[in-house]
């Protein structure tokens, strides 16, 4: 039953329709016929997946109350660790590491009974919106496998939209879960910063980065949000108040009377012209389920964009900094002659790729001397303006609504010796980052120019994710029922069939 | 504008700690240039009235009760070591001969 939705393979397994072992297998069989050409997953953990499923299933079978998604299975990205399974962060400089502990989402996720099936690819250090930066090679979109299913979670993504996972877990530090998400017709979810522990989660810019959930539905991902959110006094940031109730959201399927922000700015010019009408398009459904649609404008997100590229680069510059070859991870030139000096900066030069490179000199000169005050200092007030602009908007609407993207997926190597084209593709979903606050791609449609997913981003105030995932839900199942078939029964390549 | 030269990227390479050969560093210039120029934009409404954000959470230092807690045996923190000696990480010279 790969091809059903989370929810109902959860159903099936509390009526013991079938058991998570033979749910499981189904899945690993899966990614052996279709992950050859996706290349979605980095390692997969057949026996570890199996056992774990084995386990759930003797829990149930001996009475015990397990947790809503308890023996379903999931795909987990290569940036979280998970104790003695391979972790890269799609990183040649981690190749062969084995994590000696589990991130405090893989400990939430083992607790709730869900199988980790592996780990999935991902833009090297999660700097990416291709995938094309792994270190092990590039993820193809299921809809097309000449293009890019986004990133940095492409890997995550690719998984749910090929049904080689029902659930994956994503990061996003400017838009790594809603952009791969958004082209690849699947469900993708940041949470309010802070919501979802980052303990274990490999720091790429530390101050933005947020893990959340993916899936093929909102109910789904609210699901998995709720298995996965909570306060953990392991990370500082942590925030230490109650989950908001993302699932009842999702369920209620009613959007009467709220009103809904369409930002001015994140629409319009450089946006492909299939985006924006499936984008209207859902407005439209939206007002006939009763919300109220009004204008809201935020005039500071234009510099968002360079803002994040100081920001991002210089956090990054100073996380990576961990990675000098000798505590973990590969160590090159050390032949027992050449300083520890040498052999660090040897090791580093091998071991990050051009993408990394190329943004760990960027925070470099931006958080130097004489540099500091214009560079990463203004992007800060930057910060400061951009928080300020959401809080305006959110007193004019309960949510704020975009495209995800500004295109549809394009296509490999399409982009990838221009940084800045590769850069713009992240316009829309940086200002939630830079926020804090909660952010959700649902799929709207297809480009008709191309056939391809187009996304539709929901926005909400910080702590309130609940109000996203009642206007996706809503969303969603009006676009179902005009639809009559779920999105991804249009993914023409692997055969899908429903 | 911005400008950046190539010896400039030199050098932000070895401060950075990596070697790279000279094809990267002759590409890299360039493409800084470009990168820097794009993002210098920030600079055109990060006026002096604008307080600077770090971080999206008001945050407060946070300190844990001073409590031995479970943590990594030897064994498992030296796990991932490229070299390990008598349960220590085994790291090249940090002092060089000459120096």
């Amino acid at each position: 039953m790969i091809h059903a939705h989370a929810s109902a393979m959860a159903k099936s397994l509390a009526a013991g329709d079938i058991t998570s072992v033979e749910l499981t297998q189904q899945h690993l069989d899966r990614i052996t016929a279709v992950d050859g050409d996706v290349h979605a997953f980095l390692h997969v953990d057949t026996e570890g997946a199996l056992s774990q499923a084995a386990a759930v299933d003797a829990r149930r079978a001996s009475g015990e109350a397990l947790s809503p998604l308890a023996g379903v299975p999931l795909a987990l990205k290569d940036v979280m660790t998970q104790k003695g399974i391979p972790t890269t962060a799609g990183s040649k400089i981690l190749e062969g590491w084995r994590p000696p502990y589990d991130s405090t989402v893989v400990s939430k996720l083992k607790s709730a009974g869900i199988v980790i099936l592996g780990k999935t690819n991902m833009d090297e250090f999660a700097m990416g919106s291709s995938t094309e930066n792994s270190a092990y090679g590039p993820t193809h979109n299921p809809w097309d496998l000449e293009r890019i299913p986004g990133g940095s979670g492409g890997g995550s993504a690719a998984s749910l939209a090929s049904f080689e996972a029902p659930l994956a877990i994503g990061t996003d530090t400017g838009g790594s879960i809603r952009q791969p998400a958004a082209v690849t017709g699947t469900v993708g979810v940041k949470p309010t910063y802070g919501g979802v522990s980052r303990y274990g989660l490999i720091a790429f810019s530390s101050s933005l980065d947020q893990a959340g959930p993916c899936a093929r539905t909102v109910l789904d991902t609210a699901m998995l949000h709720e298995a996965i959110a909570g306060y953990d006094p392991h990370d500082s940031t942590s925030i230490n108040a109650p989950v908001p109730q993302v699932v009842a959201a999702a369920r209620k399927l009613d959007v009467k009377g709220m009103k809904i922000g369409v930002v001015k700015e994140l629409s319009g010019a450089g946006y492909q012209d299939g985006v924006r009408a499936r984008f209207e398009e859902s407005l439209e459904e939206l007002v006939k389920a009763g919300a109220e649609i009004v204008e809201v404008s935020c005039p500071n997100f234009e510099y968002a964009l360079a803002a994040y590229y100081l920001i991002a680069p210089s956090e990054c510059s100073s996380n990576l900094a961990r990675f000098d070859s000798m505590r973990y991870g590969i160590r090159i030139g050390d032949d027992g002659v050449r300083g520890a000096e040498e052999v660090m900066n040897m090791t580093r030069e091998v071991g990050f790729g051009k993408e990394v490179k190329r943004r760990i000199i960027l925070g470099t000169y931006a958080l130097s001397s004489g540099y500091y005050d214009a560079y990463y200092g203004s992007a800060q007030k930057v910060r400061t303006l951009i928080t300020q602009d959401f809080i305006n908007a959110f007193q004019q609407a309960d949510v704020l609504v975009s495209p995800t993207c500004p295109t549809t997926a394009f296509k490999i190597g399409e982009k990838s010796d221009d940084p800045l084209a590769m850069y713009l593709n992240d316009i829309a979903t940086i200002p939630v980052n830079m926020a804090g606050i909660g952010g959700m791609s649902l799929p709207c449609g297809l480009a008709p120019e191309d056939g391809l997913p187009v996304g539709f981003q929901i926005m909400s105030p910080a702590m309130k994710d609940d109000l996203m995932y009642q206007v996706g839900g809503t969303l969603e199942a009006a676009l179902l029922s005009k639809w009559g078939q779920p999105i991804l029964a249009n993914a023409p390549v692997l055969g899908v069939t429903f | 504008m911005a400008s950046i030269s190539r010896d400039e990227v030199a050098n932000l390479a070895r401060l950075a700690r990596i070697e790279m050969t000279e094809p990267e560093l002759d590409h890299l210039a360039s493409e800084m240039d470009l990168i820097l120029g794009a993002v210098a934009r920030v600079q055109e409404v990060a006026g002096a009235d604008v307080p600077p954000t770090s971080h999206p959470l008001a945050l407060q230092n946070i300190f844990r009760p001073d409590v031995v807690a479970p943590s990594l045996t030897p064994d498992e923190a030296l796990s991932g070591a490229p070299a390990q000696a008598d349960q220590r990480f085994k790291v090249p010279q940090i002092l060089g001969d000459a120096e």
